[in-house]
């Protein structure tokens, strides 16, 4: 039994709960005279709710609460707390509907089938107004308004500009100018959202929820309710995915509380996967313009690129990502000259939100989509071209990041040796008999460390309990929600204290048992923001008990004390030292009985507007393509990706799996279709994710680096490699066909128009759609 | 409208009153209380929520309760024998990495075990297509794939005349490590 995890395939901690079937899901649990809930939503894009009658409803047998809009605190909540004024939701729409969805009424009952009667029974009687389902008719002059306070539907506008934008075109030998276009698909974690609260004799609420923000969840549903933050306790059980899909207060959460609140009983809601395919959090379709200029031998000169955002009927996470859709933009390569200007548009559709690698998958399908097309037209290897104007350690993007640690070229090269690009891509498009190889690029950041929810705590927080009997308890609100973290924080604790990962018990995701605070599980932070805090609470154990047995046996003040095999002793003579429990016991009774705990916390200071660092990565897909049929399968995807110093190598690879599976859906198959604001597949059956069959071999390598800033050198792998995977295949579908596709998904009916020649289909944009982002608003 | 029906889950006897339009998932889950059965979408697309029905899997969402009578349902919770006695299936999800979220997993064991019951040695081929009812988000396959190839091997170490206790049809525990790996460092 080692007592150095780290570096090592450690098996997940929780993995015998979830393969006994022993874990527990939020709508495992049932407590005694539970209630079932259920969420009336609107069948109508755009109205006005003239009239709203429960009285039916209310009467029936079992029914225990009805609750409208108007029933619940006029309180707008949004995750964006910095600005309040872009916090635009309501858990029940007031006086209008905005979507197909939007949450009307909720009823509670004795049990599910008498809630779904009562959900019937409720009368509403909708006023239509116009609606608008795209970015053009959103953003045409006069369009119906969705938000009163916005009346151009325009709700974000971000920009960045560094560089002499014209003298770089000025001085570029080959200029081209693109759109693409990116679609609406959905998290499809396989848990659906559920929710259960309780209320004591004080009003005060337990939240049992499927969530990836305990924290953010904690602070608006107390918003919501008129409550203070600790009057909430939010509790996240095991969690069956998010991927970005779960990191916000929702509509089911502040209803279950309210009416627990109401009938002193607990309330759970649990939602079907038609809801949250039709009406739940979906990525950001946009359309993004790019003008990009190069010398003839391929150096970068400048790049102008302007995106529009389609947010559906609200904020959510939107003013991020017109953020950070910006910045990717200007990751991977040395720009000399850069302007970006995004704006998020409100359309009457489901809200998009924030989802895994939340803004690269759409920048970097155009960035990289864009550097193949012109590394045709330069006539240069496209590998060639991103090694002449990959970034570097050291580079930044001024006013917006630094890059840190960098082995992007090196990804480039291993890449380019793993798959054999140089021998199988030297011939031309369209001649490997259906065959051809791709390239795609990413790069991620390791948590963000911009404050937009405006919390007065630490980002992260880890407390660690060492007993006398050798056992340590760490207690963190960190998330795990299937990624793994649990076992990568535990991990990090058995390695820094020297003991076994089974002399580790811990409590994690409860507001209130676990340390303030965690800003959640997003932006690929986990790792480094909450494993930097479980270091430092694990390095002042380490002290105290260093102390004990430099006391103990009289040592050196030179001589180091290490924490190794469960034992506390002198480094130079191992010997001297003595069990990890007996140190704590001594440093108890040192301290009249005073428990040795270590409280760490992590709060990024100045490092600029996004990350503490960038993970790097280069992937080449290999497809074939059926001409007759106009099906692409992926047969193999290579992937060479820098995620700094590897924590546990198959967790690792797990993370790169899942990325290139729903880069695939992303780049094939997945989209969720719109029809008059509807989804029309909202089920599994329609709605086409990749599955068993669909998977290709993948290879992949990680390029090390170590980062100062991350545990051990670590960095993000979990979101990253996704945005490498749409651009690679996209590209080998050129290479095998000869199409460029600038839109996605490239459907077979799509690919297979576009083969014959008939450009109606294939839904790719012409060239004199707009993208032109309008001047911010003064706001007053 | 309810009726009482009588469910032989695990080698258990159930006796239980459910209205007829009550699928076999909710009534595992909800009346009996054997929540590892999943139901993630409830049309019979995701495959969380399969059980073995006489050995054969089938997809509880889709199956009246009423339909199970007088056949022998296995769940998840019926796989393993005993804490440190996980189903060779089990023991190689975990060893292999083969879990994130967890939430296809026992749907996901079951296919696999019903698989290697009738496939002791599948092709890689053989395998996808056998999980091919089952969607996962998480892991993109690829260690569910590595789990059910080392538990066809292990099953056949188990199979072999010469091997100690273990039995592949009851997926018994097989011999090495019965925590199936899940040992920590």
């Amino acid at each position: 039994m080692t007592s150095r995890p780290i570096g090592k395939d450690v098996p997940r901690v929780d993995g015998w709960a979830k393969a006994t079937g022993s874990a527990l899901y939020t709508d495992d649990l049932s407590l005694p005279g539970m209630l079932h809930g259920a969420l009336l939503r609107s069948p109508v894009p755009h109205a006005r709710i003239a009239h709203l009658d429960t009285r039916r409803a209310a009467a029936l047998p079992g029914v225990k609460a009805v609750v409208v809009g108007s029933d619940l605190p006029a309180v707008r909540y949004g995750n964006w707390r910095l600005v309040p004024t872009t916090q635009d939701e309501l858990a029940l729409a007031r006086d209008k509907v905005r979507f197909v969805g939007d949450e009307v009424a909720a009823v509670a009952a004795v049990d599910r089938d008498t809630a779904e009667e009562a959900l019937a029974l409720i009368r509403v009687e909708y006023e239509p107004l116009p609606a608008v389902f795209d970015l053009d008719a959103a953003m045409a002059a006069g369009a119906p308004v969705l938000h009163e306070a916005t009346p151009d539907n325009v709700s974000v506008t971000r920009k960045i500009a560094f560089g002499d934008l014209e003298a770089g075109f000025g001085a570029s030998d080959y200029v081209r100018e693109d759109t693409f276009t990116v679609q609406a698909v959905s998290h499809a974690y396989l848990e659906p959202c559920a929710t259960l609260a309780q209320a004591d004799d004080l009003g005060r609420i337990t939240l049992t929820t499927s969530t990836q923000t305990p924290y953010i969840v904690q602070c608006l549903l107390a918003s919501t309710l008129g409550l203070r933050e600790n009057e909430v306790r939010v509790v996240k059980p095991a969690v069956g995915g998010g991927f970005g899909g779960k990191m916000e207060l929702r509509p089911w959460d502040v209803c279950a509380a309210f009416i627990a609140r109401r009938t002193g009983k607990p309330v759970k809601f649990t939602l079907s996967r038609e809801e949250e395919l039709a009406t739940g959090r979906r990525r950001h379709p946009m359309r993004l313009r790019s003008r990009v200029g190069f010398k003839r031998d391929g150096t970068l000169m400048a790049k102008d690129f302007q995106v529009l955002l389609e947010g559906g009927a609200y904020n959510s996470m939107g003013p991020t990502a017109t953020f950070l859709v910006g910045n990717f933009g200007a990751m991977l390569y040395r720009y000399p000259a850069y302007r970006y200007a995004g704006a998020h548009v409100y359309t009457n559709h489901a809200p998009a939100g924030a989802m895994r690698g939340f803004g690269a998958p759409q920048a970097l399908f155009a960035t990289e989509t864009q550097m193949n097309m012109a590394a045709e037209a330069l006539g240069i290897d496209p590998i060639e071209l991103r090694l002449k104007n990959a970034m570097r350690p050291g580079d930044e993007i001024p006013d917006v990041a630094t890059v840190g640690t960098c082995g992007f070229s090196e990804c480039l090269e291993r890449v380019a040796e793993m798959s054999g690009w140089r021998e199988k891509r030297s011939q031309g498009p369209g001649k490997g008999g259906g065959k051809g190889l791709g390239i795609g690029c990413y790069s991620f950041i390791t948590g963000g460390v911009f404050n937009w929810f405006n919390t007065p705590y630490p980002f992260s927080a880890a407390e660690v309990r060492a007993y006398a009997d050798g056992t340590v308890h760490l207690l963190t609100m960190a998330s795990d929600i299937g990624q793994g973290s649990d076992t990568v924080l535990q991990q990090i604790l058995a390695e820094e204290l020297g003991i076994r990962m089974q002399d580790i018990h811990m409590t994690a995701g409860d507001t209130a048992m676990t340390p303030k605070g965690d800003l959640g599980t997003w932006g690929s932070r986990v790792t480094l923001m909450a494993g930097n805090a479980v270091l430092e609470a694990a390095r002042q154990v380490k002290e105290e008990l260093a102390r004990m047995v430099s006391l103990r046996f009289d040592l050196n003040v030179v001589q180091e004390v290490e924490l190794k095999d469960g034992m506390v002793r002198s480094k130079f003579r191992p010997d001297r030292g003595i069990p990890f429990a007996e140190a704590v016991a001594m440093a108890q009774k040192a301290n009249r009985g005073k428990p040795v705990i270590g409280r760490g916390t992590y709060t990024p200071r100045d490092m600029g507007l996004v990350t503490p660092t960038f993970s790097f990565g280069a992937q080449v897909a290999e497809v074939d393509v059926d001409r007759e049929t106009g099906v692409t399968r992926v047969t193999k995807v290579y992937t060479a990706h820098d995620c700094g110093t590897v924590l546990n190598p198959m967790a690792v690879d797990g993370q790169v799996h899942g990325c290139i599976q729903m880069g695939m859906g992303y780049a094939l198959s997945e989209e969720l279709v719109m029809r008059d604001g509807k989804t029309v597949n909202a089920s599994f059956l329609d709605y086409k994710m990749p599955g068993a069959l669909d998977m290709p071999e993948c290879e992949a390598v990680c390029v090390e680096t170590h980062d100062p800033r991350g545990p051990f050198g670590a960095k993000e792998t979990g979101e990253g490699p996704i945005s490498a995977t749409a651009p690679a295949i996209a590209d080998a579908v050129w290479h095998a066909s000869g199409h460029r596709a600038t839109a996605l998904p490239i459907t077979a009916e799509k690919l297979l128009a576009a083969l014959d020649g008939d450009d109606s289909v294939a839904g790719e944009r012409r060239a004199e759609a707009s993208c032109a982002v309008p001047d911010p608003r003064p706001r007053g | 409208m309810k009726q009482t029906i009588r469910l032989r889950v695990n080698g258990d006897a159930y006796e239980v009153a459910v209205p007829p339009w009550r699928t076999l998932n909710e009534v595992l889950r909800e009346d009996l209380r054997l929540t590892g059965t999943k139901r993630g979408c409830g049309d019979g697309d995701c495959g969380a929520c399969t059980v073995l029905l006489d050995g054969r899997s089938v997809t509880s969402c889709l199956m009246l309760a009423v339909e199970a009578v007088g056949h022998e349902v296995t769940t998840v919770e019926g796989l393993a024998t005993a804490r440190d006695a996980l189903h060779p299936v089990q023991a190689e999800f975990i060893a292999a990495g083969a879990i994130q979220c967890g939430y296809c997993t026992p749907g996901m064991e079951l296919s696999a075990a019903y698989l290697l019951s009738r496939n002791p040695a599948p092709t890689d081929d053989e395998i996808r297509r056998g999980l091919s009812g089952n969607l996962c988000r998480c892991t993109g396959y690829q260690k569910i794939f590595e789990a059910v190839r080392r538990a066809a091997d292990r099953l056949k170490e188990a199979a072999r005349p010469d091997a100690a206790a273990g039995d592949p049809a009851t997926g018994g525990p097989a011999g090495g490590d019965p925590s199936g790996g899940g040992a920590r460092p």
